[in-house]
C-alpha cells in the first residue's frame, strides 16, 4: 500500500499520466466537437493513423516538426470532410461511414507508408519533440515538472481544452454550434446553414484526432509501426460519453485514464510476477468499458446526435 | 435549380446494380494507388485477375478466403438488421476458435462424428456469449454497443494471447504461443483433394439460405425487420423490442464464433493470435456491399475474397503492398454507401419558382 502511495504523490507518475493522456486528449476534444454538431465519427480510429503516418512522413521527407503537425492537421480535416459530405447531405449512416473512413485512412495511410518505404526492416526515425523547460514555470513545485516540463505536443493539447471550451461557451459560433447538435431547425430559421456548421465541426473535430495520432508518432516516439493506433480512437469514443460532451471534464477523464494506465504499468513491475503481463494490458479497454456503462445512464446526447437533416424537409 | 428528392422505392436495378457498379468503381479506383505506386496497371489487374481464376488452386484459395467473409458477413447483416451494431465480430471470431481448440484438440476423444458437431455448437455458444455481454451491456445500462463491441475485440485479443501462453498452450510447441492441434477427427471434411477448401464453406452457404428465409418469411424475421426500421413503432405494435435485440445478438455473435471455428477447424488445425487479418471488421464490408441481404452476403464475399487474393498474387507478382486490398475493400464500402443514396434519392431539374413553392 505504502508503494501504491508514493506512486501516486510522486512528480514523475503524473508526468508520465498526463503523456500517456496527450493522444486521448486530442481525440476526446476532436470526437466532442464532431458529436457536439451531431454527428458521431467513428472514422477517429483511421484518421489517428492517418495522423501519425502523415506527420511522421512529413517530417522525415524535411518538413520540419510544426510542419509535420500542419500536415497531420490537414490529413484529418481532409478524412473529416469525406465523413461530413457523406453523413451531413448526403445523410449517410454515421456508423458505417465512420468505418468505412476508419478502414480508408488506415489502409491507405498503410499503403503510402510501405509504397514509400517498401524494403525497411526497422523502421526510419525522426528527431522527435523534446520536453520543454520553460522558464520560472518549470520551477515550480510539482506543477513544473509535471505540466511545464512536458513536450510542445502536451502544452498544445491543453491550449485545445482551453480553445474548444471557450468557442463552445463563449463565441457565437460555439452557441450555434451546440444548437445545430440539438435542434437544427431552430439554426436553419436563424438562416445559419446548418450543413456548413456541421461539415466544419467534423473537419476541426477530425483534425484534432489526427493531432492525437501525429503526437504518437512525434513526440511519444520517433517512428511509425503499424498497428500503433491500438484502439486509442474507440478509447476516446468512450470517454466523450463519460465526460458528458464537456471539455473540462473530457481532459479530467484523459488525465485519470492516463494515471491509470501509468499505474498499471508501475504496478506490473511490483506484483508482474503474480499476474500474467495480459491482464495489465487489457485493463485500459476494460476500464473503458466500465466509464461508459457508469456513465451512459445519465448521459445527455446532443439531442440530434445521429439523426441527419435535410434542408426544407421537417 | 436542382433539387434532390426521394424515389418511392428503389427499383430492381438499383438494388443490384448499386453495389456491383460500386464494386466495380472501387476496383477502378485502385488505379490510382497502383499508378502512383508505379506499376504497370494492364499487368497489375491481369495478375490480380490470374490469381483468381489462372487454376483451380487459385480458385479454390478464393473460396477458402470467402468462407470467414461469409460467417461474419452474415453477423454484420443480421445485426445490422435490426439496427444493433455489432463491430465485435473480430473478437467474437476468436472466441469460437479458443472453444474450438479448447474441446477438439483432446480434451475429448471421441468419433469424428460426434466431435465435430460438439465444436460447432461450443464456438457458436462462445461467439455468441461475446455477443451477448454488449448486448445486456446495452439493454441494462444503456451502453452504446458500437464501443463496447469495438473495445471487446481489444480485450478478447490479449485474453487469446495469454490462453496461448496459458492454459491453451501446446505443451508439445517448444513455447510457440499456439494451441495444440484439432484432433483429425475434428477437422472439418475437406472438399477437394490437395485443395485447402473445406465444408465450412456448406455450412456457410446453408445458413446464409436458412437466414434469408427467416429473415423473408418468419415471424421472426418479421419482427427483427420491425425493430431495425422503427424500434419506437416495434415496440409501440407489442414485439419485445429487447427481446427481439437480445436475440438476434446471440445468433450474430454465434455466427461470427462459426468463422472462427471454421477457419481453425477447417483451415489452420490449431490457434494462433494471427488466425484473423480483420475478418470481423471486413464482414462489415461484405454485409454492407450485400445490402444486408443473406444470400448477398454470399455473392459480396466471393468479391471480396476476389479481392484479397487477387490483390495478394499481384503484390507478390509486383513487389506492391498488398495494403491495396484493404484500400479496395474501404473504398467499396464508402463507393457502395454512396450508391445507396443516389438508388434511394434522384436529382430533379426544376424552375427555381417550383423549387421555392
Amino acid at each position: 500500500m505504502m508503494d501504491i502511495l508514493q506512486i501516486l504523490l510522486s512528480e514523475s507518475f503524473w508526468a508520465a499520466s498526463l503523456r500517456i493522456a496527450t493522444p486521448l486528449i486530442f481525440g476526446v476534444l476532436g470526437a466532442l466537437l464532431c458529436e457536439k454538431s451531431g454527428v458521431l465519427n467513428l472514422g477517429i480510429e483511421g484518421i489517428f493513423a492517418a495522423g501519425a503516418m502523415c506527420g511522421w512522413m512529413a517530417v522525415w521527407l524535411g518538413a520540419g516538426l510544426w510542419g509535420g503537425v500542419l500536415v497531420a492537421a490537414l490529413a484529418g480535416a481532409f478524412f473529416g470532410l469525406i465523413h461530413g459530405i457523406l453523413t451531413v447531405p448526403l445523410g449517410l449512416s454515421q456508423h458505417v461511414s465512420g468505418l468505412g473512413v476508419t478502414l480508408f485512412a488506415t489502409s491507405l495511410s498503410y499503403f503510402t507508408y510501405r509504397t514509400a518505404l517498401p524494403t525497411v526492416t526497422s523502421p526510419p526515425r525522426i528527431e522527435p519533440f523534446r520536453a520543454l523547460d520553460i522558464p520560472i514555470l518549470s520551477d515550480i513545485p510539482f506543477l513544473g515538472p509535471v505540466v511545464f516540463q512536458q513536450t510542445a505536443m502536451t502544452m498544445l493539447a491543453l491550449a485545445m481544452v482551453l480553445l474548444v471550451w471557450y468557442v463552445l461557451n463563449r463565441t457565437a459560433l460555439g452557441v450555434a454550434l451546440q444548437a445545430v447538435g440539438d435542434n437544427p431547425d431552430s439554426v436553419d430559421a436563424q438562416g445559419l446553414s446548418v450543413y456548413g456548421l456541421r461539415i466544419g465541426a467534423v473537419m476541426a473535430g477530425s483534425a484534432l484526432m489526427a493531432l492525437g495520432g501525429a503526437f504518437l508518432t512525434m513526440s511519444a516516439f520517433d517512428a511509425f509501426f503499424f498497428g500503433m493506433v491500438n484502439g486509442r480512437g474507440w478509447i476516446c469514443i468512450a470517454l466523450v460519453i463519460f465526460a458528458s460532451w464537456k471539455p473540462g471534464k473530457a481532459l479530467l477523464g484523459a488525465l485519470l485514464f492516463g494515471a491509470f494506465d501509468a499505474l498499471q504499468v508501475r504496478l506490473q513491475t511490483e506484483v508482474g510476477a503474480m499476474v500474467p503481463g495480459q491482464v495489465f494490458l487489457m485493463a485500459p479497454y476494460v476500464l473503458s468499458i466500465f466509464a461508459l456503462v457508469v456513465a451512459a445512464r445519465r448521459a445527455e446526447y446532443p439531442r440530434a446526435l445521429l439523426t441527419p437533416w435535410f434542408k426544407g424537409q421537417r | 435549380m436542382i433539387r434532390i428528392e426521394p424515389r418511392n422505392a428503389p427499383g430492381r436495378l438499383m438494388t443490384l446494380g448499386v453495389p456491383v457498379l460500386s464494386a466495380v468503381i472501387a476496383l477502378a479506383l485502385a488505379a490510382i494507388p497502383l499508378a502512383l505506386a508505379g506499376a504497370d496497371l494492364t499487368v497489375a489487374y491481369g495478375e490480380m485477375v490470374k490469381g483468381v481464376f489462372g487454376s483451380v488452386f487459385a480458385f479454390s484459395e478464393m473460396l477458402t478466403r470467402a468462407t470467414p467473409l461469409m460467417f461474419t458477413g452474415l453477423a454484420a447483416a443480421l445485426a445490422f438488421r435490426a439496427k444493433l451494431w455489432n463491430i465485435g465480430a473480430e473478437g467474437q471470431l476468436y472466441l469460437g476458435a479458443m472453444a474450438a481448440v479448447a474441446i477438439g484438440a483432446g480434451a475429448v476423444d471421441i468419433p469424428g462424428i460426434f466431435l465435430i458437431p460438439l465444436i460447432i455448437v461450443l464456438g457458436a455458444a462462445a461467439g455468441a456469449a461475446g455477443m451477448a455481454v454488449p448486448a445486456l451491456l446495452k439493454t441494462r445500462f444503456g451502453a452504446d454497443e458500437v464501443v463496447t463491441t469495438l473495445l471487446l475485440n481489444f480485450i478478447i485479443l490479449i485474453f487469446v494471447q495469454m490462453m496461448l501462453e496459458g492454459a491453451l498452450q501446446d505443451p508439445m510447441g517448444l513455447g510457440w504461443p499456439q494451441s495444440a492441434p484439432i484432433l483429425d477427427q475434428g477437422m472439418l471434411p475437406q472438399l477437394m483433394p490437395r485443395m485447402r477448401m473445406h465444408s465450412g464453406l456448406i455450412l456457410a452457404l446453408v445458413l446464409a439460405g436458412v437466414a434469408q428465409f427467416m429473415l423473408a418469411r418468419s415471424v421472426w424475421g418479421f419482427r427483427l425487420r420491425a425493430v431495425g426500421e422503427n424500434a419506437a413503432a416495434a415496440r409501440h405494435a407489442g414485439i419485445g423490442v429487447n427481446r427481439s435485440l437480445f436475440g438476434v445478438a446471440i445468433l450474430s455473435g454465434g455466427l461470427a464464433g462459426l468463422a472462427g471455428v471454421s477457419e481453425v477447424a477447417g483451415l489452420k488445425g490449431y490457434l494462433t493470435a494471427d488466425l484473423s487479418p480483420g475478418f470481423g471488421y471486413t464482414g462489415i464490408v461484405v454485409a454492407m456491399l450485400a445490402g444486408l441481404s443473406p444470400v448477398g452476403v454470399v455473392i459480396s464475399a466471393l468479391f471480396i475474397a476476389s479481392v484479397f487474393v487477387g490483390a495478394d498474387s499481384m503484390s507478390r507478382a509486383m513487389g506492391v503492398s498488398s495494403y491495396l486490398a484493404d484500400l479496395v475493400v474501404a473504398m467499396s464500402l464508402l463507393c457502395v454507401l454512396v450508391g445507396g443514396f443516389v438508388a434511394r434519392y434522384r436529382i430533379t431539374r426544376s424552375k427555381p419558382a417550383v423549387a421555392a413553392a
